[in-house]
């Protein structure tokens, strides 16, 4: 049986003042699978991030979740429909709490964020849940230290908190790696896999370290300056000649 | 063993308890500090005394002060709702507390209607008010959202200066004789009216502690730290800066209100920027982003205004301004905000030096 298509673009496209950053790509990620994009810088991953997440409208062409348009939607109807993302650049909120960022996000899943006239500790069911997460991703025993005076590897892993704490079954992560010390990486490519594994996810991830798109992907797209350059499993695009180019920068 | 119940309630909240005692007791503390017993026939003795000393001198005259601190805490809250606890900047803030002054005025002058049900349909015209300029203003963000309130608060000040409507408004002169009942009068029970003013403010203040506390409080609170990653949570931000302005609206137009029956009176100067500038000066002297903050911050406003401009006349407005600047450079956060912020590191310098006191003790160095 063929699996089902969770996330799809059609011929979607940006251009900023003429420069095209994203080049009609037409991407279809399957259901349950961990789908990687990689490609040089400038390549347009972050752009194709910020146009299914509803940051940027596209140009032209379409964003489909289980085959409904969700093209031009603000970002806050997109979250709420299951698609879920981290930053590349860490964006967080600098003077809350870890326990009170992920325990908003865990809020944010909930139809009580316009209870006014309640105390927020009434529901202890986001408090239980975000301390869940926040052990979960290995930051047990930092609840009540504000985001900003994190270190940078705990403020990586406060933005997959928050992601996780809004509970999506489509994860967008931007580079969760990036800029983390080389030690750390383990304990966050543990986690994606973990994820992966515990079924119901699909995710879509944007990595440089090509060990880590090896070993976690099920299929993997290739970018290069803004259109989709190849695709297939992680062993076909490592055989695959064009992309050894592209990288080597020959193209 | 965990103490719980009202032993627990009672130690987690004596200082709110003390500083309500000392505001419930002010007046007839006052009226015995400074009541002028002249004034008072010597045929009225014991508690009757206490309470009449309290309607004479400058007992009469303290409770006005601490009156006004009350309308202005409640103002200065409202504002800080959108500025410190949302990152809204507004620069239109006194729109709502001026049209709390003149729709009450106009009813209760010109309709004749009475002080409480004025206030009924002022709680409705507040609420549309602050809807309509929230859906039109909070579309943009910034020096923009604060250039459309500017404008908003500008037109009602332009209305309220309107000679055509004079015969209504006053124009220039302002809207006088705005009386409450009699019972309530500010001149002839100062004190019912000091108590007024208090539960007013406790109500207003207890409030906006519930809103700052409560799911939508929180929502706020992200809001401000960093609005493009709330709305990637999944949060319509502009419903809740919606509801920020709506609760801030309502708050200052009730306190404007106040204001006007305290004063017997408006003038076009409530609507003014002035106003808007004084709160917003009321919020960051005391600490954007509290509630306690703003309130400190409307008392010392007042009292340094009263106090410098009796010391030095005119000039009081360039002495104020300095000590403002002085304040802003040396307690940034403002002086709630500075004092909570350090007093949290000292306490975790005190926390360390006695965890390594114990440890200490536990794992006593080799000789």
């Amino acid at each position: 049986m063929e699996p089902r298509i969770v996330l799809e673009t059609r011929n979607l496209r940006k251009e900023f003042n003429g420069l095209v950053a994203v080049a009609d790509v037409s991407l279809q990620v399957r259901e349950g699978e961990l789908h990687a994009i990689i490609g040089p810088n400038g390549a347009g991953k972050t752009t194709l991030f910020n146009l299914i997440s509803g940051v940027l409208p596209p140009t032209a062409g379409k964003v489909l979740l289980r085959g409904r348009d969700i093209t031009g939607l603000p970002p806050h109807q997109i979250a709420r429909r299951g698609i879920g993302r981290s930053f590349q650049i860490t964006n967080l909120f600098p003077n809350l709490t870890v326990l009170e960022s992920v325990r908003l996000a865990a809020q944010a899943r909930g139809r009580r964020s316009l209870y006014f006239w309640a105390h927020y500790r009434r529901y202890r069911e986001y408090e239980e849940r975000a301390l869940a997460i926040i052990h979960q991703v290995g930051l047990a025993g930092r609840e009540h230290i504000p985001a900003r005076a994190l270190p940078h590897g705990d403020q990586r892993k406060l933005e997959i908190a928050l992601l996780l704490a809004t509970g999506p079954d489509v994860l967008l992560l931007d580079e969760p790696t990036a800029g983390m010390a080389a030690g750390e990486i383990p304990l966050l490519t543990d986690l994606i896999r973990r994820l992966r594994e515990e079924g119901g996810r699909t995710i879509l991830l944007v990595e440089h370290k090509m060990d880590v798109v090896m070993n976690l992907s099920d299929r993997i797209t290739v970018m290069h300056q803004g259109r989709i350059l190849a695709e297939g499993t992680p062993a076909e695009i490592s055989a695959d000649e064009r992309v050894q180019r592209a990288y080597l920068g020959e193209l | 063993m965990e103490k719980t119940g009202f032993p627990l309630w009672l130690r987690r909240h004596w200082p709110g308890l003390v500083i309500l005692t000392l505001m419930s007791l002010f007046p007839f503390l006052a009226g015995l500090a400074m009541g002028d017993p002249a004034a008072v026939p010597p045929e009225i003795q014991g508690v009757g005394r206490v309470l009449a000393l309290a309607e004479t001198g400058r007992a009469k005259f303290w409770q006005g002060m601490v009156i006004q601190m009350f309308i202005l805490a409640v103002f200065a809250m409202s504002y800080d709702l959108l500025l410190g606890y949302t990152g809204v900047i507004s620069f239109g803030h006194a729109m709502f507390f001026g049209t709390g002054g003149y729709v009450v005025g106009l009813l209760v002058k010109h309709a004749g209607w009475s002080a409480g049900a004025a206030v009924g349909v002022l709680l409705l015209v507040a609420l549309l008010q602050s809807l309509m300029v929230g859906a039109l203003s909070l579309r943009v963000k910034g020096v923009y959202l604060a250039m459309v309130t500017l404008a908003f608060a500008e037109f009602f000040y332009i209305l309220a200066e309107a000679t055509d409507f004079r015969q209504y408004t006053g124009a220039d002169d302002g809207l006088h004789g705005i009386y409450p009942p009699p019972f309530l009068s500010p001149t002839d029970h100062r004190t019912r009216f000091y108590f007024l003013a208090l539960v007013f403010f406790l109500t207003m203040y207890l409030a906006a502690r519930r809103l700052v506390n409560s799911p939508t409080g929180r929502v706020m609170v992200a809001i401000r730290e960093n609005e493009a990653r709330a709305a990637m949570l999944g949060y319509n931000t502009f419903v809740y800066k919606l509801v920020a302005l709506v609760a801030a609206g309502v708050m200052a137009a009730l306190a404007g209100a106040l204001n006007a029956f305290f004063n017997l009176g408006v003038t076009p100067s409530v609507l003014s920027v002035a106003t808007t500038i004084d709160v917003l000066a009321m919020t960051i002297v005391g600490g954007a982003g509290t509630l306690t903050g703003p309130v400190l911050g409307a008392a010392i406003v007042h009292l340094l205004g009263y106090w410098l401009n009796r010391l030095f006349g005119q000039t009081w407005v360039l002495l104020f301004g300095v000590t403002f600047i002085l304040i802003v450079v040396f307690l940034p956060y403002g002086i709630v905000g500075t004092v909570q912020a350090r007093s949290w590191r000292w306490r975790a310098v005190w926390r360390e030096r006695w965890r390594r006191i114990k440890e200490g003790r536990k794992f006593p160095l080799p000789s």
